[in-house]
Parts: C-alpha cells; structure tokens; sequence
C-alpha cells in the first residue's frame, strides 16, 4: 500500500579543503585528461573521513559517504547529527542545490526545502507581491499561491502593512510573512531545516504547530533535520543518525534519538568525565581526583533529556584528617547565572580520615531546563579555610522532553524548569 | 522490490548529466516564475529615482551625439542620404538590447548565489527573465528612435523603411538569443575562474566597434584591412545592427545567406550556452 517515494542510492560528496585558488586549474586539467582517455576521475579515490576536530591527511574531504536510505510515502523521517556530520550538505542535495559526486536520489513526488525562509524577497516590492515572487521560487503556481494568498496574509499577521515595500517591514515580520508562505507550500516531498529560531515567541509557538500539523495531522511525507531530540522524538516516525558523513543509525525516532544521546562526543563542549588525577586540583589538604556525568545505568554522558535523572560523581583524596569539610556544586548557565547550589556538608562534616573517597549526587529529573549548563565545584571548611577554589569542571546538555508541560516545543524561560503539577476543575 | 502498482521515477538527482538534456520541459513549468522576475526587474529598476525610465533615453541619445561628433564630422563617415544622427542612433538601438542581454545575463551565477544556494529552480529562469525585462528598455529606445525618424520625415529628409521590415522580429530574436547564449556561457565559466570578468568589461566596447556600429559594413570592407573587413562582415552581430537599419533606413546590403548564417550562429550559441549553463548548475554552489 505504501509505497518507496525516495530512495538514495550511494550517495557521496567531496569537498576541496582549503581555498579553491590556484591549484584547481591543474586539477581540472588533470580530470579532463583522465576523461579524455576514459578513465575515472583520480581525485574521486583519496579524500578522508569527515571528522572536523581531527588534522586532515588529504586536501579532499567526503562531507557524506555511501549514505543509503529510503522515504515511504506518509513518513516523517528525522536526520539527526552534531554540527558538521553532513546534514546540511545532504539537504542541499535533497534540494538540488548541489548535487553529488556519486550516486543518486530517485524520487516519486516533488521536493521543496525550507533551507532559509524569506529568499528572495525584494525589498522593494510590496508584501503582496513578494508573497507571489517567493511562492513562485519555492516551485508554486501563480494559480495555487491566488487560492491561498489570503490564508497566508493571515497566518503572517501582517494584514495592514500587505502593500506596503517590504524594506518598510521589521525584520520580524519579514520573517512572518516569509514563513506564512513557506508553511502553506504543497509539495509532496517537504523537506525542513531547523527554521525554528526566528520570530517572536508567539510566532514561533505558531509556527511550530503548523509543522506539527504538516508532519502529523496531513500525512505528507517529511524529512526533518534537526538538534531538538524532543521534535525529533515528537514528530517522526523513522530516524537516521549522521556521523563523520556516514550513516550510523538508522531506526525508529525513539531508538535513533537514545543513540545520538549515548554518541560520546556530542556534547558542545565535549567530554562527561574530567580526570584530575595526573594532576590533581588542591593543593591543600583536599585533592579533587575526577569528575563525571552519568545517567541512571551508569554509563557516561554529558546530554541528557530533561525526564533524565543526572548522577554526579566526585572523587577525591584527604592528605589529614579534616573535620567540617563540604564540597559545593554549583549549576550555572552559560552566562554563568547561577540557577542553584547543593552542598555534601550533611554527609561530610564529620571527622573524616586520611584516604580516597567519593561522593555521588543526583540532580533529579525534571528540574532543569532546555539548554546548557555549566557544573561549578569548591570545597572548603566553613568560616576556617578555602580548599579548592571554584572551578568550572563540566558541561552538561539539556534536550528538552516538555517538562515546562508545554506540548510545544520551544524556547521556556526560567533557569531552572521543575515538573508543576496542574489541576484543571470543571 | 519492483510491484505493479508503483509509479516510474519522477526525477533523479545525481550528478550524471545527459549531454543533451536542455531541461526545456521544467523551464515551462516555472514560467510564473520567470514572469514575476520580469515583473520584478522592471516595477524595481528606477524605484526611487526621480526621473525613471527616462534613463534608458539619455545614454542613447547622448552616445549617437558623440559618435555623430566624432565619426561623422571628424572621421568624414559617409551615411548616404540618412542623416548621421539617426543613423547612430538605429546602430546603439540595435547594439544596447544585445549589450544589455549579454552583460546583464553574463553574472547570473555570481549576483545571484545567494538565492541559487538555498533554492532550487531551473537556474535558467534568471538569465532569461533578464532577456525578457530587457525588452522593455529596447522597446523605449525604439519609441525615440521613432520620434526622431518622424522628425527627419517632417524635416524633409529622404528615408524610408522597406519591406524587410517585416523581418524585424526574427532580428529581435536573434539579438536575444545571441546575448543571451554568450551570456550564459561567461556566467558558467566565471563561477570558477573569475578572469573572464575583467576581460568582459572593455571586450565588450572593443566589439562594438567591430560590430559596424557607429558605420555601415561597405565603409569597413573599404577601409579596414582585409581580415578585419572580414571579421566584421561574418561577425552576427553586425550582420544584425546591419539589417536593423536596413530594414528601418533602406541604408546598406541586404543577403539571404548572411542572414540565415547569423540565424544559425545565434540560435547554436544559444543552445551551447543552454548545456553549459545546465551543466554549471549542478555544483556551481561548491565552486563559486
């Protein structure tokens, strides 16, 4: 019943690192050459794995490699991958904005992207008609953008100001109006970047119910790329996860999203455990030994869902017996605001001997919020004596999982978003 | 995995290229496209100036002024019975749709990757809605051109059109497809090597004067030494700033063969220009 309505074959692409100067006409030449004589392209065997932190070996780089996979019709397909593991250059691809150095896409229906909203207004132009320039270039008919026109000057809310320039427009509701026609395009494919961070909250709330009714409520068949595990887990049904520009998962949204989360290098700022013991923190009487993140089964993570219960681990050294020691945590955000502090004093202000020991806490789940946080940590005898100074020791990443109870997915404020239990009476 | 009820293929994505593939057929469905980019080009060009579309007269009239000046009176350029002034003019009439054409489609690639990189549409929408909006400048500087042809008429001068006149638009057609079909290919071949750029700016004045604007054919087979008579005799496009003011002026040689030979020459550059320009698409994003 369902049927295969896109399917990639081997799909591949190489990059020239470095600038494209000097050195492409001899390469060129060199190409045509082997062309001429029939042979393949030389420069299509070297080219290294994509991994962005490591110091290339070749000046070509595969930015997607042998990537396979197919669309049904109906699916919502989510393509999951941290910052330069290819997801952007395979919807470039998707979008025949580029095509690839090897293999092929065959497809079924049409594709339209949603890589940038707004391309092409013209500031000049008045909003009504840059609604039909920017229908018209994301492959609409002037027929269906007049049978919608009026939907869209709605969904902009930008009614009063619709034959005004759009160089008159704040830049959010130039934004607005840009995604009112994009959201009301009818491809059978639609592809979709994570298009969420413009606009003004309402906006956002709205646009992003109307892609929830795009992927869900018209069974249209999507591909969604995206760093919000909570869209992701919420919206698909299928999921691939890129990595170095291969496919290293592929599965249901729920599995794909877990194995990008275990990935271990996904974190920003990259590592769940730092390891002080070479060289360790305090020179007084405390050593702090090592510091890690882990999740309820004990495995080492540095992201983590909000539903997600976070275990700290600290582990130290006494040089003498101390009494009265505490350590403190400190969560920030990133702009190092301080959203609380806990500290071991009940457990550690008894005399405690010479020796290793270590302490464990759990941040418990649902308490913080959609972002980044930074773990801040001091030991000291109160009123007596500073051990270790503060220090930043790790960073932890929070995807969102709707603990604010919003059923949208979106930016919440606060520092801190604790679960809140809600009673509606009748 | 093949069932009965699934359908063909709509498109393939890769970049394998058949050498022939003109890509025709996606270029009509877009054709609302390309009639909003014209629509664009024209309501945006002299938005805030004061005095508009008169623009397109000024550089016209004051070129054949000039060329009056100095090819007419200086140089002693005979133009028969044809006032010196209106003939230049019929010269830079016919010369500035092909220049605009050429130039204007000639950077496709570079002004527009901004565009070209987050969308896809048959690239060669841009350059052909440039040709289309371009009409509407010829067809201004026609207009004065014909109000100066009304005024020599009135002043007792004695020219007059010919029956040629009826071929008027396959020489439109020719102008297009030749700017447009030189254009494509510079704008293909720029996106890696931006050499041509340079080169474009004063090779295009240089082929003015090869293209027997500012005087008529016979006076370049006469005067210029032999290769260059020829170069200009076989060059399109003085075959068709030529015929313009044969067909308006009844002033120079009319040849069946010439004119079928430009036809030709046009409409193959457009078709090369065509594939390059097709063949550029697929990864100009990576080069450019």
């Amino acid at each position: 019943m369902s049927q295969v309505i896109l399917k990639a074959e081997n799909i591949s692409k190489q990059y020239r690192l470095g600038t494209v100067g000097t050195g492409t006409l001899s390469h060129d030449l060199n190409r045509w050459w082997h062309r001429v004589r029939g042979k393949e392209d030389p420069y299509l065997k070297v080219g290294s794995v994509n991994d962005r932190s490591t110091e290339a070996d070749s000046e070509y780089v595969w930015a997607l490699k042998d990537i396979n996979f197919e669309v049904q019709q109906g699916e919502v397909l989510g393509i999951i991958g941290k910052n330069g593991a290819g997801k952007s250059t395979l919807l470039k691809i998707l979008s025949r904005v580029t095509s690839p150095t090897t293999g092929e896409i065959k497809t079924r229906g049409r594709i339209a992207s949603l890589l940038e909203v707004g391309t092409g207004f013209h500031p000049e132009l008045t909003g009504r008609e840059n609604i039909y320039l920017n229908g018209a270039i994301l492959g609409m008919t002037k027929k269906e953008i007049r049978a919608k026109e009026a939907e869209i000057i709605d969904f902009s809310g930008c009614a009063r100001y619709v034959d005004t320039p759009v160089k008159r427009y704040s830049s959010g509701m130039r934004v607005r109006l840009a995604f009112a026609v994009a959201a009301f395009l009818e491809p059978d494919i639609l592809v979709i970047d994570e298009v969420l961070a413009v606009g003004d909250a309402e906006f956002q709330k709205k646009a992003i119910g109307k892609m929830q009714d795009i992927s869900q409520g018209e069974g249209r068949t999507v591909l969604f790329v995206s760093h919000n595990m909570a869209a992701v887990k919420s919206l698909c049904t299928r999921a691939i996860v890129l990595v170095h520009g291969q496919t290293a998962f592929e599965g249901t949204a729920q599995d794909g999203v877990d194995f990008y989360l275990n990935l271990e290098e996904n974190s920003s700022q990259g590592s769940s455990e730092i390891d002080y013991s070479e060289n360790p923190v305090g020179d007084l009487g405390v050593k702090l030994l090592k510091v890690s993140t882990e999740d309820d089964y004990g495995k080492l993570r540095s992201t983590f869902l909000q539903s997600e219960n976070i275990i700290v681990k600290i582990k130290f050294y006494l040089n003498e017996n101390i009494k009265g020691l505490r350590f403190n945590l400190t969560v920030k955000n990133s702009a190092q605001e301080i959203a609380f502090a806990t500290s071991s004093h009940e457990k550690t202000k008894h005399l405690l001997s010479e020796g290793e020991y270590s302490l464990e806490l759990t941040l418990p789940s649902n308490l913080l919020n959609n972002k980044q946080y930074v773990l801040m940590l001091n030991a000291g005898v109160p009123g007596r004596q500073v051990l270790i100074e503060p220090i930043d020791v790790l960073v932890i990443d929070i995807q969102n999982d709707y603990s604010s109870g919003s059923t949208y997915i979106e930016k919440w404020p606060g520092l801190v978003a604790p679960k809140i239990q809600w009673k509606l009476d009748a | 995995m093949n069932t009965k009820q699934e359908a063909p293929w709509l498109y393939t994505i890769s970049s394998k290229h058949s050498l022939l593939d003109l890509n025709l057929k996606e270029i009509w469905r877009y054709r609302d496209l390309l009639f909003l980019f014209v629509k664009r080009d024209i309501v945006t060009v002299y938005k805030q100036t004061i005095l508009g579309p008169l623009w397109y007269l000024i550089q016209p009239l004051f070129t054949s002024v000039i060329f009056t000046l100095i090819f007419n009176r200086m140089g002693g350029i005979q133009t028969g019975p044809v006032p010196p002034f209106l003939f230049n003019l019929a010269g830079i009439t016919a010369w500035n749709y092909f220049k605009e054409c050429f130039m204007g489609t000639s950077s496709t690639f570079l002004k527009n990757q901004g565009i070209f990189g987050k969308v896809y549409f048959p690239r060669a929408i841009m350059p052909l809605s440039i040709t289309f909006s371009n009409l509407l400048k010829f067809g201004i500087q026609l207009f004065i051109f014909g109000c100066f042809y009304i005024y020599y008429v009135i002043d007792g001068k004695t020219i007059s059109p010919n029956i040629y006149l009826f071929l008027f638009p396959i020489y439109v057609l020719m102008m297009a497809l030749l700017g447009l079909g030189l254009g494509m290919l510079v704008s293909s071949w720029t996106t890696k090597y931006r050499d041509l750029n340079v080169l474009l700016g004063f090779g295009v004045s240089l082929l003015m004067y090869l293209s027997a604007v500012p005087y008529p054919i016979a006076e370049a087979q006469r005067k210029f030494p032999d290769f260059v008579a020829q170069f200009v005799a076989y060059n399109p496009v003085s075959q068709i700033v030529e015929g313009f003011r044969i067909m308006f002026l009844s002033s120079g040689t009319f040849d069946w063969s010439k004119l079928l030979l430009t036809f030709i020459i046009s409409v193959f550059t457009f078709f090369i220009g065509l594939l390059v320009f097709n063949k550029t698409e697929k990864t100009f994003v990576d080069s450019v």
